[in-house]
């Protein structure tokens, strides 16, 4: 993970102090409401429906035992206890005071936390795969380049106040697992045929209430040029996104309106003046930003021993079995695995984490994968590093602590915005729809007969939820004053990306449960023995799905 | 006569602000001593208004500094305008100005920008700083130019990126 050195501390508590004084005048009336609102959101801090909310960044989802020990003492000491691992991999406190957000900041600026730029009309937090650095499949790590960005990203004098936010992420791996192709700049680390290590840059991607799918404008970006190009892209961008309809100024609408072919040219008429330039990256930075993401030190292990004697534990325990299959997958190292801890057990609000199981967690980190931990754009936690022969002992402790819900990938592993319940934006709730859905399919052997299903639920349209790419998306919209559930049908995040189409009108709350049923049924009565959701729906289309759901009922 | 802030000091502004012509930029009538006139009324009268030592230009939000291009090098000074302070334009006009376009007279920020933008606006070559709003407190937001004393990536003040620096 990487490490903070003086320039680091030294500019993270200039900026803690910065805001401490940004507070106080708006809190003495001399920063009006409207002064004050970017600043703060530039600091992770939104006024909520019910009470301020803190986004706290973890950068590309790498966070340690002792920042998540710190995260817990805030969740108690200055909210209610718990707090929320958000779709861009970042935490939310929901009920902070505004006159301690200050020294909440300062308390994470200790551990080498902040909440900047998490929102705002700014380059946000990049995310990235939550298992880099470990998966079977990766080609290059992309934590490095994510830190890099991060620095480069941070305080950026020329980009603070861009037309609308933006949004990047890296992926390193042959399965793309950051949904690169739905971000502004999505980035794909590549190969070329001379060995050198490159991008591929996808521009104008992005969910809202416009989906777009990227487009690439340009197949290999030698990694000694990402600043100085992303400085193209971005000072293009801040010069000519459209500012008069916030509706029209992600930077999607822009490469649309120019079209990606223009767009491109003016990147890289802009890229030539600054490609010579000082922020060309030096192989010594390279280096230095790989140095934090070494191998930690990994045991040589018997490995067919510890295949042999998980076998034993799984046959005499199905339950642990199934945590196996759903919730642990492959390592790049021997005699190790990634575990995905759940927080997307039925009754809880998908993505809720308690300070206790905060504290819980980073126990479980400290004992088992080298005191580090990550958090995943579906919502969950992950342990990257966990010894073959630790995981039954791992997992009795985890399903003690409400962690080993054998249900990721499955249809009740949903992403859901907070919705209606929190979220000032949104049109309707979404928390209650992701548990009346996770009550509906309560049978395990029935859900994972059903296999890989993403089920993504946004509140509006803005998409936090990421309703769009869900293999079933479900979009809450208002109708004079009453919440109506929308589904869409065929989204997908990943190397095959695409955006789901709507079924047809709208459902009322206590008829999603029931809905939902259908096109598993209608899933189930026509698919063949290889095919999960999304491919039995790429087959036969939409038609007997809507068919089903919109059956008159005689 | 107003204040402003240039150089990290208060002192008296002694230019002129020609607000954009309604009509005709070529008929407007520049004033005598120094004067600061929109980009049109310079494009369109620049062969006489080059001969002077006391006449600079402001770049609304929505004009560039290619526009003004190779201008830039002779002229005292140049403003870049914030209609509001959440369009950000300004940041990138301005290191042009100064990185490709190589401006090095008064580079001044004008119209509504807030004092919370004053250490990014000095990081991308803002020298200058004239408020619209007459009630700043301007000893007071002195200070902001300092918020940050350390910085990460390559800018006009500093144009070595952290990582060409680090120890």
């Amino acid at each position: 993970m990487y490490i903070y050195d003086d320039y680091d501390h030294q500019i993270l508590r200039e900026r803690v102090a910065q805001f401490r004084d940004q507070t106080a005048r708006f809190l003495a009336g001399e920063l009006k409401p409207e002064e004050f609102l970017p600043l703060r959101l530039q600091n992770g801090l939104y006024i909520q429906r019910l009470a301020p909310m803190l986004r706290i960044n973890v950068p590309y989802g790498m966070i340690n035992s002792t920042q998540l020990r710190r995260l817990a003492h805030i969740a108690r000491h200055y909210d209610k206890g718990y707090c929320h691992v958000t779709t861009r991999q970042n935490i939310q406190f929901n009920w902070p005071d505004l006159t301690e957000v200050p020294d909440i900041l300062a308390e994470l600026a200790e551990v080498q936390m902040h909440g900047t730029q998490s929102s705002g009309n700014c380059v946000r937090n990049t995310t990235s795969d939550q298992f880099a650095g470990v998966a079977e499949d990766e080609i290059i790590d992309p934590r490095p380049y994510c830190e890099i960005i991060r620095q480069w990203s941070t305080f950026h004098p020329e980009f603070a106040f861009l037309p609308r936010k933006f949004k990047i992420a890296v992926t390193g791996s042959e399965q793309d697992r950051a949904a690169v192709q739905v971000h502004d700049i999505g980035l794909q680390l590549v190969l070329n045929d001379a060995g050198e290590v490159g991008f591929k840059v996808y521009v104008g991607g992005g969910l809202g209430r416009t989906p777009v799918i990227g487009v690439a404008i340009r197949e290999f970006l030698p990694e000694e040029d990402l600043l100085s190009y992303l400085e193209a892209i971005l000072r293009i961008y801040n010069l000519y996104g459209r500012r008069d309809n916030k509706f029209k100024a992600r930077i999607k609408i822009l490469v649309r309106a120019m079209t990606p072919e223009v767009f491109a040219q003016e990147v890289e008429a802009e890229w030539q003046h600054l490609k010579g330039g000082y922020s060309k990256l030096t192989r010594a930075e390279i280096e230095r930003a790989k140095s934090f993401f070494t191998q930690p030190p990994y045991e040589i292990l018997d490995v067919p021993a510890a295949q042999a004697q998980l076998d034993t534990l799984a046959a005499e325990q199905p339950a642990f079995g199934k945590w196996l299959q759903r919730n642990v997958r492959g390592h790049k190292i021997p005699g190790y695995a990634a575990v995905t801890l759940s927080l997307k057990r039925t009754g809880v609000a998908p993505g809720d984490i308690t300070d206790t199981q905060l504290e819980i967690i980073a126990n479980l980190a400290d004992e088992f994968s080298f005191s580090e931990a990550r958090t995943t754009h579906e919502q969950n936690i992950v342990l990257a590093d966990v010894k073959k022969t630790d995981l039954f002992a791992l997992w009795q402790k985890a399903k003690q602590a409400g962690f080993a819900t054998p249900n990721i990938g499955t249809i009740t592993d949903i992403i859901a915005c907070p919705g209606g319940d929190f979220c000032s934006l949104a049109n309707a709730k979404s928390i209650p729809i992701a548990e009346a859905i996770q009550r509906q399919f309560d049978d395990l052997d029935y859900v994972y007969d059903l296999g890989d299903i993403d089920l993504n639920i946004s509140g509006c349209m803005n998409a936090c939820g990421h309703h769009h790419i869900g293999h079933i998306g479900i979009l809450g919209v208002d109708k004079k004053g009453e919440e109506f559930y929308q589904v869409q049908l065929g989204g997908s995040a990943g190397n095959d990306t695409s955006l789901g189409e709507v079924l047809g009108p709208s459902f009322s709350a206590e008829d999603m449960p029931s809905v939902i049923q259908k096109l598993v049924d209608v899933y189930v009565e026509n698919r063949t023995r290889e095919e999960l959701f999304i491919d039995t729906y790429r087959r036969i289309g939409a038609t007997p799905f809507k068919e089903r759901v919109y059956a008159k009922v005689h | 006569m107003p204040k402003f802030i240039k150089d990290g000091a208060v002192i008296e502004n002694t230019w002129t602000l020609l607000a954009k012509p309604e009509g005709d930029a070529a008929a407007v009538a520049v004033p005598v001593g120094q004067v600061i006139v929109p980009l049109s009324v310079w494009l369109a009268q620049k062969a006489q208004l080059q001969l002077r030592q006391d006449v600079g230009v402001w770049l609304d939000s929505d004009e560039t500094a290619a526009q003004l291009g190779e201008d830039a090098t002779s002229l005292p000074l140049i403003a870049v305008n914030f209609p509001v302070f959440t369009d950000g334009r300004a940041f990138s006009t301005a290191r042009l100005l100064r990185e490709r376009y190589g401006f090095k007279g008064e580079l001044r920020a004008i119209g509504n920008f807030i004092r919370d933008q004053l250490c990014y606006l000095r990081r991308c070559g803002v020298n200058a700083f004239a408020f619209a709003r007459e009630d700043i407190n301007l000893e007071q937001a002195i200070k902001s130019l300092g918020d940050f004393t350390e910085y990460y990536q390559s800018s006009v003040d500093q144009p070595l990126p952290l990582f060409r620096r680090r120890a």
